[in-house]
């Protein structure tokens, strides 16, 4: 359970794996065919108390935290005001007027300078709390028998427990997409919940997952990545750089907005986009045609590579003319689905499932274009992600 | 019981290829039953829980060669299909040394370089050598061969367009392939590699359920079949499909299904039924008889040919050459329940090097030597081992804690001298352990369970006649125009709407569906033809 490949990156300051063994592909399969555990500690926490804390955050965030009861979390975002995303989040509710707001980027400033006379308290607790990602399918079979309490735990549910000494609070979350759970855990008491949990997977195939093996299970599951995917509308030069949430595929978070009367920051601007049909684009997972992308390979003298390490830059997309109607921000080869897939954005006209686009690649320093189809994300979904 | 007497077509044998030719049958509309002697599906390629919580892959153990159009035609990922990686090859040497290739090139090259610093470049020569005649010689897996026999204009201009293609290729390139398609693996190797152990850690590919030693011409052909496979986009890459082959032929089995065909099991089928030279359907041996104007045989040759049918309904070549068809198998399993991961010396307890494939068979001499002893009818007194222990990969294998590891056996001689193997059964099970004890101290200690399979054993379960795993060697007068005899090259056989689609088809054995797959193709567009 550490690092043997002496390979180290940074995440928000923290020394993190980029994998703990030679192999990122074998701990993808380890995420996917048994668990691994990943430290997501270095996630920046908000923590939000106080009387006011649940009309706060029905303020800020886009999605509706009335709907979030105790004991459950919240795949949230949150937006300027004029509806474009500033950033998105895990928000638990651990007690009625206690919430733990989760982000990529530090938020505290900005979050504290939208509370005006509501009687809210917020920290940054993120060096308070490690957080342990326990994924994969016997991730409940490992688990179980550490913290009984986790026997029932429905999708994006929490439940506080006691993890040997150590009273910890755990998630039905994650970052894979699969069945998953995170650990909550006061950093004094990290290391022992690590080392338990270590013990606790010893004869099920249970591995250290680091950075590469994540990026490449979210792109299967479908979860976004700001400064990949999209970019926080708070350090964006231009709207080019900034995205709605019905841009981003959020549409399921706000289908309610009729039966919901919060005046959140951003609202306005998201109804008026929404009744006036002006998103630019419509965020969807992409699938290569396989035999297009083979043959033109094997034709340039190539051996078609498959190559399972996510790829972050821009990928133009097309449609059979030559008009540009998108572009794809991940791509990946999935060993799951066998094929290259990718998180794209197109114009909203062709975001339904099956329509075909072509998508750049290059190819003998030439750049190619290869058939593509729009799919449904998330491209990997099993039935262990919510049972 | 299957739900109608009258089918388009039924498939004789549920391992890989007739699970392959049968559902793209029933994706092409034609209602179709497979119908399979045994109680499972998967013929070689299966899984059996032994003792309770034990699977054990019985017979073939891993993945490589399976064509990746079948994997996208027949749509597999959405019926369960997971090929998972093994990241080591470990190799150990008899004094305690040993080669650990991983998944990261410039660790392997420093591995070698360890031992020989000018084995370190070669390496990155050999491979893309190796890489450049898979590249060329690929597309041959995934097309009908020509009939060079044939004066069809169609024939004709495929001839042309073979000749083309090898005339297309860098005149390097063409000279490696005939280089590894005639010759033996050692010499081969030798033209690259100074270290033994390295040349031995490549040789064991070259000599895998073949009757050939490494330094046989003809070794370079079976060393290059197992750089053929493409797992991933990587020449020569091996995957351990989850449940192991079983757990392959099962999504295979769901994909069938999927597509409309009947699977019917316990089925043994007595003969091929004919009238006036063309296919009427099959004959169960309980009597049971179902129609289908195309009846696919996945069986060996000599099965396909000789048993289900009448060789006097058959051309006298035809007949003539399925009998002097080699198989004489020389391979054997031996698997193991262990009580825990067995110990080398040299590296950390934790067995992370397990992780993949075991190579015991440390030098070409020590291959050379094994192959010595079968080709006087006896089993090697120091076998070559081809092990995994693949509860380190697919923790569902065996229970925490325990593993399961399976083990490739040469040389074991289907026909033993002045002895027969249901005696030697377990003596020959005692020569593997005792060698793997040579190299894992303890390694008796951490057995709980032993299933020793002989080439009798093969034949007798699996049906591949003399027990050889890719039902007929891969020998060149047995590939491509020839396999499995001249002129009966396109899964096509003298009995119109009877049809051949097992590993005694181009392009041979190893779980890579191309027979199945190619036979369909040529069923498919003969009943375009006839109808």
């Amino acid at each position: 359970m550490a690092n043997t490949t002496g390979l180290w990156s940074h995440w928000a300051g923290y020394l993190v794996a980029e994998k703990y063994q030679m192999s990122e592909k074998f701990e993808y399969f380890a995420v996917r065919n048994s668990v691994g555990v990943f430290d997501t500690s270095p996630l920046y926490k908000h923590r939000i108390t106080g009387p006011g804390a649940e009309h706060y955050l029905a303020g800020v965030l886009a999605r509706n935290i009335h709907r979030c009861r105790p004991g459950q979390a919240q795949y949230t975002v949150w937006c300027d005001d004029r509806g474009f995303v500033v950033e998105d989040g895990v928000v638990l509710r651990l007690a009625p007027d206690e919430f733990m707001l989760t982000a990529a980027r530090p938020n505290l400033a900005y979050l504290q300078g939208l509370i005006g006379h509501e009687a809210v308290e917020i920290e940054d607790v993120s060096a308070r709390w490690g957080t342990l990602a326990v994924q994969g399918p016997r991730a409940r079979t490992v688990l179980e028998p550490l913290v009984p309490e986790i026997a029932g735990l429905g999708y994006f549910d929490l439940v506080p427990a006691k993890l040997g000494d150590t009273a910890v609070t755990i998630s039905r979350t994650g970052y894979t997409g699969g069945l998953g759970y995170e650990v909550w855990v006061p950093a004094e008491d990290a290391v022992a919940v690590w080392d338990a949990v270590a013990e606790a997977g010893a004869g099920h195939g249970m591995l250290p997952f680091g950075q590469v093996a994540l990026l490449m299970a979210r792109i299967e599951a479908g979860l976004l990545l700001i400064d990949v995917d999209f970019e926080s509308s708070r350090f964006a030069f231009n709207d080019e750089h900034r995205s709605t949430p019905l841009e981003l595929g959020f549409g399921w978070m706000l289908r309610d907005l009729d039966n919901d009367d919060r005046a959140f920051i951003g609202r306005n601007a998201i109804v008026r986009e929404r009744a006036e049909g002006t998103s630019r684009w419509k965020m969807v997972g992409l699938v290569v045609d396989w035999h297009e992308y083979d043959t033109l390979y094997t034709a340039a003298g190539l051996i078609p590579p498959k190559d399972h390490i996510p790829v972050t830059d821009d990928f133009m997309l097309y449609d059979t003319g030559s008009d540009r109607v998108g572009y794809a921000t991940s791509l990946m080869y999935s060993p799951m689905l066998q094929r290259h897939i990718a998180i794209a954005r197109v114009r909203p006209d062709l975001a339904a499932t099956g329509t075909k686009v072509d998508l750049e690649v290059t190819i003998n320093h030439r750049y190619r274009r290869v058939g593509a189809r729009v799919a449904r994300m998330p491209l990997y979904n099993p039935a262990h992600k919510t049972a | 019981m299957p739900t109608s007497r009258s089918y388009d077509a039924i498939v004789i044998g549920a391992g890989h290829n007739g699970l392959i030719n049968g559902a793209y049958l029933a994706r092409a509309g034609l209602r179709t039953l497979i119908v399979e002697r045994r109680h499972l599906v998967g013929g070689a390629a299966i899984t059996e829980e032994l003792i309770p919580g034990f699977q054990f892959t019985t017979f073939s153990y891993a993945l490589s060669l399976l064509r990746p159009d079948i994997i996208h035609e027949l749509e597999l990922p959405r019926f369960g299909f997971m090929p998972l990686l093994m990241p080591f090859g470990f190799h150990p040497a008899e004094n305690g040394d040993h080669l650990l290739m991983g998944t990261d090139r410039f660790e392997n090259l420093h591995q070698i370089a360890r031992r020989s610093p000018a084995d370190a470049d070669a390496y990155e020569q050999y491979r893309h050598d190796v890489a450049q005649v898979c590249q060329a010689i690929k597309p041959l897996l995934d097309q009908i061969p020509p009939d060079i026999f044939s004066k069809d204009p169609d024939e004709l201009r495929r001839m042309a367009a073979l000749a083309g293609h090898l005339r297309s290729l860098e005149p390097r390139v063409l000279h490696n392939a005939v280089r590894l398609l005639t010759g033996s693996a050692a010499d081969f190797l030798d033209d690259y590699f100074e270290d033994e152990l390295l040349k031995g850690y490549l040789a064991s590919s070259s000599i895998i359920g073949s009757k050939l030693g490494p330094r046989s011409q003809g070794s370079g052909l079976v060393l290059l079949y197992h750089k053929l496979g493409e797992h991933d986009g990587s020449f020569g890459s091996w995957a351990f499909h989850k449940g192991g082959n079983g757990g392959f032929t099962q999504v295979l089995s769901r994909a069938a299904e999927g597509f409309g065909a009947e699977i019917l099991l316990n089925a043994p089928v007595a003969s091929v039924t004919t009238s006036n030279g063309r296919a009427t359907g099959i004959a169960l041996e309980d009597g049971t008889e179902l129609r289908a104007a195309t009846v696919v045989s996945s069986l060996d040759p000599r099965r396909t040919f000789l048993e289900l049918v009448e060789p006097r309904e058959l051309p006298a070549d035809l007949v003539e050459n399925i009998n002097r068809f080699k198989f004489q198998g020389t391979s054997a399993k031996v698997n193991f329940a262990l009580d825990g991961l067995p110990r080398f010396p040299g590296l950390p307890a934790d067995g992370a090097h397990f992780r993949g494939f075991t190579n015991i068979g440390p030098t070409i001499d020590y291959l050379e030597h094994a192959y010595d002893d079968a080709k006087y009818g006896w089993y090697s007194a120091r076998p070559y081992i081809d092990s995994a222990v693949q509860s380190t990969i697919d923790p569902d294998m065996a229970p925490p804690g325990k593993h399961v590891m399976s083990c490739f056996v040469q040389y074991a001689p289907y026909h033993l001298r002045e002895s027969d193997w249901d005696t030697e059964r377990e003596a020959f099970g005692d020569t593997v352990q005792a060698t793997l004890e040579s190299f894992f101290p303890g390694f008796g200690d951490l057995v709980i369970h032993r299933e020793v399979v002989t080439p009798l054993d093969i034949e007798r379960v699996v049906g591949l006649s003399e027990g050889n795993i890719f039902a007929g060697e891969f020998f060149a007068p047995q590939m491509f125009f020839f396999r499995p005899a001249p002129g009966w090259n396109q899964y096509r056989t003298p009995i119109e709407g009877y049809y051949q689609c097992g590993s005694g088809t181009h392009p041979g054995g190893c779980v890579m569906g191309a027979p199945g797959r190619l036979a369909s193709q040529q069923i498919l567009k003969d009943l375009v033809a006839r109808y």
